[in-house]
């Protein structure tokens, strides 16, 4: 999230698509009412009337897989309407960027933008690029007229997204598009603000990222970034999962979002180069460029005392990508099946129910010569070895399955969606002989460390030299009394010397050696600081010479009035609450809305330390700078964009700098409405060989696991997958409390009652769901919740299923099997992340 | 007196008053009851829920060793005392018969889990993760570079790096996890030289 | 202390069912297994475990495909309440301090003659044939607790207080119709309705039947004289309801 659960409340219009706060995320849901007590209006765009949609001022349904329609006219209502914030687009955007004439766009070039690369399925973005001045900056034009202009180019690309085009791709009835328009374009007044609150229904889609690219732009258009009440807020589906992905157990990331070396980088100092932005303009803060800081501060952390200025701080022995390699899931598990690892952790996850194509996973973890398993409950993963179809006696796979202790039999953070890191204690020992997840890694770091030890082996040196401080160690050298709050520590960073401020004549002392770092505004590039994860540099701090556990913290203070309550535990970075917040403040750092002020310039503050005249009050700002009307040293909003400005042009993407309309891999439609030439996305990685209804395998190493099935009689009807509120994921921290399988018992299929009448299907009915891949038991739901879409002049149908549910418990197998055994193997052009909120399937009554 | 749901929520669970009669509407229903709290004199720890992302509080109330009620945390700011479900069900996951007690093991081709130790399990592991990583660690690996020719224009070509990685082993998971192991995981991992590595956020 | 009282407000209810597992949660009441009948809803109705659920009710809308109303089901805690009037049983029900109808099961003769008499069908018996049903967290509520289930509502839509605040409350905000506002003497579950009563699945004019306020009135004070609970129970459900089983009782509505 940009920004956090609470300042939903400070919303004037907020508007749910791609997710479903009252079923996945029910609290948040306390702060959309408070919101609307207030005259908020809440308007919800789903596929299916859910628990959300029930709330909504205004609910519209769309096709699953067709935001990007659905919001690409919002932009041209907007642009036509002149609904957007002027002063905020032309200042605080690239609107006013200027771009190389050669660029073209799918209007022009037949659904592609310019450098399309057919056989290789890739944009040579040469054209995407700016027109640069003679001083290497972006050239702007601040009336935004000129025809290469961002501003422009945007209106002519949306220019295609009319309400009929929108109506007849989406589903969604074109009065219905036009109201969410216009209340969702009057946020772009400096008086109010609209929120955006989305979910895995709008990342699950070859799409994803540019889904959320269009309201971005949607959001910088009318000024609703860095507000309180506005944002692009990921509603984030584990209790860590923001933890998780900040501390980088991706293949793609380090922690801190550093990417993850590749081979062709040879050394640091290679590696540093290839990941500093660089902008000639001063006025940009471009924060990627302390990469170096943070990289190194890293090294030290994970090599301590073993990683020196001579060994290029132990660089080499962190593991390198080929250049162009991807490990992300969906090639991981293809990779398994096609026998390439003999051993796989599946830790705290099951993905023999959570992975799309659930059956492909399961068959490759037959393939697995070992496999250890760790969670609180037995598993489909982990007992994949007897689920349905598979020849037991035959499978070789060894597994082991450690218990784990739950969240509240250990201590430890979590991290919101809200970034809020807050700390955990331990209410009681861990059941049984469960072991907390850390104490099971430390144990397997020494048992391996000392296999190395006695009998040598490949490049022992990373095994051996990596620093593991984590509380007493006895005499052979294990850490005996495992000690989390050192781990905490190690994370948060220390000043492994005294570190000095070297702009200030003489230097000022910023840390004392072996003190824990302040923040990661004082960690270097030098050795001379450590921090394994530098967001993370302040959670677990020192304030004259007190040591502080930020996380902890239980203040209740909210000095704001906007429900940041800075006291109360700690959220990234630095504290700071609302992301981009200097775009809250006009040139001269004056609050757009005085009403909910999120920062402001005080010109009379003084600085404690410098004595200077000149500050800002309220959140802590993005950067201490004064404001950008300050011609000198006024800096930018988007700190962490070299332009300093927000995208609303992104020539960084794979598929294109403004999002277009593609259909999902499974689509009913023959062609793209937008154009006949490209249906789907086309740069996503296909798996199972070209386009069309009836492909084979792929020469190039498709297989037929991956048979998708688009516009094919056989799979008439569009489903989705999603949650509900009575369970978790794939269940197994739900189906195993009798509470949760009480309310939710069973997988179901919901269903429209105008399809449920076509296929005989009476409500309760056991059906069967099918796919290319797959097959599923169900319970028919039919119900008004679901509607038949019009789609270019016909009728779409529409089901919904649950992926909550799998065979191992209830152990009758009354609860069924995972809707994922439905879903494809086909990702996002930019995340890989599969896409599972649109594909096709069959219903059939038992 | 004006009671409010704040006035409520402020007073905490466990420590507070004694059992308070009730006194019935008839002679006959005024038998007397004490109303006592079953977690009267429990110990009171503050956690996070494990379900979603909104980060709510929860108090957790024990005595003995043993969870004996989790309800929300009227402190926390977010939640404010309130919980959904799920969050409401956290009791039955520390107190529930099907939770994993004892490591297990299974056998290539074996149709049943089998107990086993702790220590056991770890050092087969171990062993397990030398071998494989032995077998399969990759000092140097093929990329396609851009190189310059003599005649000034750019070429691929194929050139060994070194990759110091090991491809036999694969991890996922975990979102569940805390922070700080999330952290040790990754840098464990990435020690042994796996690069594939993925969790809950890609899918 | 006045007589509290839970408003439940179902437009702002969001269909988590928090109130129904911190219910089970507070009260130790075990899960039990069910089966999908085609409807979010479960269990289908109380039951000994479940003191309280969420209805999900589906109804025509003119704005959208359907109107999803979630409606809160639970003991109302009636200032006239029928189970007490008939309970034979001295102390198994009675009226907490806060005005809550609460139960004593040691008391409780299993007589069932509560589940007649009650406008609402909400007493259920628990496999010991004793009475379980929402005692509106009796024991919370007398250590300055609210009960488990307002406690953990996120939106408003179960709401804890003094009844008159409540009401007020209800009143201020503009609902239609506060439901059980002067029903059998006051309900101690309140809705804020927008639409009648019926949409919500609610009686429109709830009340105890007419042998049981008989029997309450004139036969109770001469029939306990001598007799002991069973007895007592087998003769209050002779004169009140005639010679019929009560398991053949309504179930439904």
């Amino acid at each position: 999230m940009t920004n956090h659960w609470i300042d939903v409340r400070n919303a004037d219009v907020i508007l749910v698509m791609g997710g479903n706060p009252a079923e996945n995320h029910p609290i948040s849901m306390k702060w959309i009412a408070k919101a609307k007590e207030q005259g908020a209006k809440l308007i919800v765009v789903d596929p299916r009337f859910t628990r959300t949609a029930a709330k909504a001022d205004i609910y519209a349904p769309l096709r699953s897989g067709t935001d990007i329609a659905f919001l690409g006219g919002m932009i041209k209502y907007i642009i036509e309407n002149k609904l957007y914030f002027r002063e905020y687009v032309a200042n605080y955007t690239n609107a006013s960027f200027l771009v190389n004439p050669e660029f073209k766009g799918p209007g022009e070039l037949n659904g592609v933008f310019s450098g399309y690369d057919n056989k290789g399925r890739k944009y040579d973005k040469k054209t995407w690029a700016y027109q640069l001045d003679e001083n290497g900056l972006p050239k702007k034009d601040l009336s935004l007229k000129d025809p290469n202009c961002v501003f422009q180019l945007l209106k002519k690309h949306y220019s295609r997204y009319d309400i009929d085009k929108v109506s007849s791709i989406t589903g969604t009835p074109a009065e219905k598009l036009k109201e969410i328009y216009d209340v969702y374009g009057s946020t772009g007044k400096p008086d109010r603000v609209g929120t955006e609150l989305y979910a895995m229904g709008w990342t699950q889609h070859t799409v994803g990222t540019q889904n959320i690219r269009t309201m971005a732009i949607i959001q910088l258009l009318l000024g609703n970034m860095g507000m309180a009440g506005g944002g692009v807020n990921a509603l984030r589906g584990e209790s860590n999962v923001q933890g998780s992905t900040d501390h980088g157990i991706l293949f793609h990331i380090l922690p801190g979002y550093l990417p993850t070396p590749k081979a062709v980088w040879t050394d640091l100092k290679t590696y540093i180069e290839k990941n500093t932005p660089q902008t000639k303009d001063t006025r940009s803060v471009n924060w990627w460029s302390n990469r170096g800081k943070y990289i190194t501060s890293y090294l030290k952390a994970v090599y301590g005392n073993n990683a020196t200025k001579d060994n290029d701080f132990a660089y080499a022995w962190l593991p390198k990508l080929d250049e162009g390699m991807n490990c992300s899931w969906l090639v991981l598990f293809d990779q398994m099946l096609k026998d390439k690892f003999e051993g796989f952790f599946a830790w705290g996850q099951n993905p023999a129910c959570s992975g799309a194509n659930a059956g492909k996973v399961r068959k490759a973890l037959a393939r697995l010569k070992w496999m250890v398993n760790v969670n609180l409950f037995d598993n489909e993963t982990g007992s994949f070895w007897k689920g349905p179809g598979m020849k037991t006696e035959e499978i070789q796979t060894e597994v082991f399955q450690l218990p784990a202790a739950s969240s509240v039999e250990k201590e430890g953070s979590i991290t919101n969606s809200g970034r809020l890191a807050q700390w955990r204690t331990r209410a009681i020992a861990p059941v049984g002989e469960s072991m907390p997840d850390s104490e099971i890694m430390n144990e397997l770091y020494f048992r391996v460390r000392k296999l190395y030890k006695d009998k040598g082996g490949k490049f022992p040196a990373p095994v051996m030299n990596l620093d593991w401080n984590y509380g007493e160690k006895d005499a052979s050298g294990k850490v005996a009394k495992f000690d989390i709050h050192q781990v905490a520590k190690e994370i948060n960073g220390y000043y492994l010397e005294d570190v000095y401020d070297k702009k200030t004549d003489p230097p000022t002392l910023l840390g004392k050696k072996g003190d824990l770092c302040a923040s990661f505004v004082h960690l270097q590039a030098d050795g001379t600081t450590s921090s394994g994860n530098w967001l993370y540099s302040q959670s677990y701090t020192q304030k004259e010479g007190k040591i502080i556990n930020m996380m902890a913290r239980r203040g209740k203070d909210d000095p704001t009035g906007l429900g940041m309550y800075p006291g109360w535990a700690w959220c990234w970075p630095v504290n700071r609450h609302v992301l981009y917040n200097r775009a809250s403040v006009d040139l001269n750092g004056n609050p757009w809305n005085p009403q909910r002020a999120v920062i402001k310039w005080n010109a009379l503050k003084e600085d404690p330390k410098t004595k200077k005249l000149g500050g800002w009050e309220g959140d802590v700002p993005d950067g201490p700078a004064p404001p950008m009307a300050d011609e000198k040293t006024g800096k930018y909003p988007f700190i962490m964009r070299a332009e300093g400005v927000g995208l609303i042009y992104g020539p960084g993407l794979a598929d294109g700098p403004f999002p277009e309309h593609y259909e999902a891999l499974e689509c009913p439609l023959q062609e793209n409405p937008m154009q006949p030439q490209h249906r789907i996305n086309p740069t996503i990685k296909l798996f199972y060989g070209v386009e069309g209804p009836h492909q084979k395998p792929a020469a190039e190493g498709g297989s037929l696991e991956d048979i998708f099935a688009s516009c094919d009689i056989r799979f008439p009807f569009v489903a989705t997958t999603y949650r509900v509120s009575e369970h978790w994921q794939t269940g197994v921290l739900t189906r195993h409390l009798p509470w949760q399988l009480e309310m939710s018992p069973e997988q179901f299929v919901e269903l429209s009652e105008e399809l449920a009448e076509d296929l005989k299907i009476k409500n309760g009915d056991k059906v069967i769901v099918s796919s290319a891949r797959g097959r599923v038991r169900a319970v028919a739901m039919v119900t008004r919740r679901f509607k038949p879409f019009k789609v270019m002049d016909s009728t779409v149908h529409q089901v919904g299923l649950p992926w909550h549910f799998g065979w191992q418990f209830p152990e009758d197998g009354s609860a069924g099997d995972s809707a994922n055994l439905l879903t494809p193997t086909i990702g996002d052009a930019n995340t890989m992340i599969p896409e599972t909120k649109a594909f096709l399937v069959n219903i059939e009554k038992v | 007196m004006d009671v409010t749901r704040r006035d409520f929520l402020k007073l905490s669970g466990g420590a507070t008053v004694a059992g308070v009669a009730a006194v019935g509407l008839t002679p006959e229903e005024a038998a007397a009851k004490e109303m006592e709290l079953r977690i009267k004199d429990a110990q009171q720890t503050t956690t996070i829920c494990p379900y979603c992302s909104v980060g709510c509080g929860i108090i957790v109330h024990t005595k003995d060793g043993k969870v004996i009620n989790a309800e929300g945390d009227p402190d926390h700011p977010i939640s404010e005392g309130t919980l959904c479900s799920k969050g409401q069900s956290l009791y039955q996951i520390v107190n529930n018969p099907m939770r994993l007690t004892k490591p297990r093991y299974r056998a290539p081709g074996s149709t049943e889990w089998k107990e086993v130790e702790w220590d056991w399990a770890l050092n087969e592991i171990a062993q397990r993760v030398k071998d494989t990583r032995d077998k399969t660690f990759k000092l140097t690996s093929k990329s396609k570079v851009k190189e310059k020719q003599p005649d000034g224009t750019e070429k691929d070509v194929e050139k060994d790096f070194t990759v110091n990685r090991t491809d036999g082993i694969a991890h996922v998971g975990s979102a569940a996890l805390d922070n700080e192991e999330c952290y040790m995981l990754q840098k464990l991992l990435r020690s042994w030289g796996l690069v594939y590595v993925e969790h809950q956020a890609r899918i | 202390m006045g007589r509290m009282s839970i408003l439940v407000s179902p437009e702002l209810c969001i269909g988590c069912r928090g109130c129904q597992t911190a219910c089970k949660e507070w009260n130790q009441l075990s899960g039990v297994k069910t089966e999908n009948r085609g409807s979010t809803e479960n269990p289908p109705d109380l039951t000994p475990n479940t003191f309280n659920k969420i209805r999900y009710v589906e109804l025509p809308s003119e704005t959208n495909m359907v109107r999803w109303l979630f409606v809160s089901q639970r003991c109302m805690h009636c200032g006239d309440a029928g189970c007490m009037k008939i309970c034979p049983a001295p102390g198994a029900l009675f009226r907490t301090d806060e005005g809550a109808v609460a139960f004593d099961k040691d008391k409780c003769v299993g007589c069932k003659l509560c589940v007649t008499s009650c406008p609402f069908n909400v007493p259920r018996y628990d496999e010991k044939n004793k009475i379980s049903k929402c005692h509106l967290c009796a024991e919370r509520i007398a250590n300055r607790l609210e009960p488990a289930c307002t406690k953990t509502c996120p939106t408003g839509a179960l709401r804890f207080g003094e009844r008159d605040a409540l009401l007020g409350l209800a009143q201020k905000a503009g609902y239609a119709k506060v439901y059980g506002q002067a029903d059998l003497e006051g309900l101690g579950a309140m809705y804020a309705f927008m639409d009648a009563p019926k949409i919500y699945g609610m009686n429109e004019n709830p009340a105890i039947p007419e042998s049981v306020v008989f029997w309450d009135n004139v036969l109770r004070p001469l029939a306990y004289l001598g007799l002991a609970g069973a007895v007592a129970a087998s003769l209050v459900h002779y004169v009140a309801f005639g010679p019929k089983k009560i398991e053949e009782g309504k179930k439904d509505e």
